[in-house]
């Protein structure tokens, strides 16, 4: 549907996928300033691909924590 | 509101973003200032005598609107830029198509990963993956991961800069989240 397809559009270009993973692993240093987090989420609520990676990424953590063990 | 005036602004719009980039250094943030610039710009449309020029007068208001922002942002460091580490990671090795920013191989579905940390098998896998690193990749990686070592710590122990390490442990993250993909949670694609 068009209105869809363009409000993905406009929504990409405030924070596309490339962008949203580089966050999603930047978070795991340092927590993300305001608009960061808020455009991330933003993406987050839209994007499977990068709800995905985020949990897989704190995921990986989890297991590096075991790995440790 | 003077609708040619307001066009006139616009067209000004790409050489702002270029002078507030140049010199705040991070693409979002100068999308912010040069909004703040225009829409400051159509309130004081009283306040232009045409003296100037267009561009002269609107890059006045801008340096003022670059001046606070980079006030602003000594305040609050974290808040700043992504854009350094953004120009090393444009080479980002086929991760997503260049055309329109969409993952070349999205993620596939884990369902419930955190069964996995119940089997040595899946370890062994972990193992593998860690060996294909790089070895400077799994070396920051081990320092931050296994051995939690704070950012700083790794940054003067290596001498790298933070976006240096930020850029590195994105590889390793990606190529290990594909890795364990590939070769423990088989791929199960759910319904996209």
């Amino acid at each position: 549907m068009d209105i869809k397809r363009n409000i993905r559009r406009a929504l990409g270009h405030l924070i596309d996928c490339p962008r949203a993973t580089r966050l999603v692993s930047q978070m795991q240093e340092r927590p993300l300033g305001f608009r960061d987090r808020q455009l991330l989420k933003l993406h987050l609520a839209w994007c499977v691909a990068c709800a995905r990676f985020d949990r897989q990424m704190h995921f990986l953590r989890e297991a590096m924590g075991k790995y440790r063990q | 509101m003077n609708a040619e005036f307001l066009k006139e602004l616009e067209t000004q719009r790409g050489y702002l973003m270029r002078v507030a980039r140049l010199q705040l250094r991070d693409t979002a943030l100068a999308e912010d200032v040069v909004q703040d610039t225009l829409t400051a710009a159509l309130t004081a449309q009283g306040g232009f005598t045409g003296k100037s020029s267009v561009k002269t007068w609107l890059t006045g208001i801008l340096k003022h609107k670059i001046v606070d922002a980079i006030r602003r942002k000594q305040r609050d460091p974290i808040s700043a830029s992504t854009f350094d580490e953004e120009c090393d990671i444009e080479d980002l090795d086929g991760l997503f198509k260049t055309s329109n920013g969409a993952w070349e191989s999205p993620p596939s579905e884990w369902g419930d990963p955190e069964q996995s940390l119940q089997r040595s098998e899946f370890f062994d896998v972990m193992n593998l993956c860690l060996e294909r690193l790089p070895p400077a990749t799994a070396r920051v990686f081990i320092m931050r991961e296994v051995m939690e070592l704070e950012s700083d710590e790794i940054c003067q122990e290596l001498k790298i800069t933070t976006n240096n390490l930020w850029v590195i442990l994105y590889r390793a993250r990606m190529s290990l989240r594909e890795c364990l993909e590939k070769n423990w949670f088989g791929g199960k694609e759910a319904a996209t």
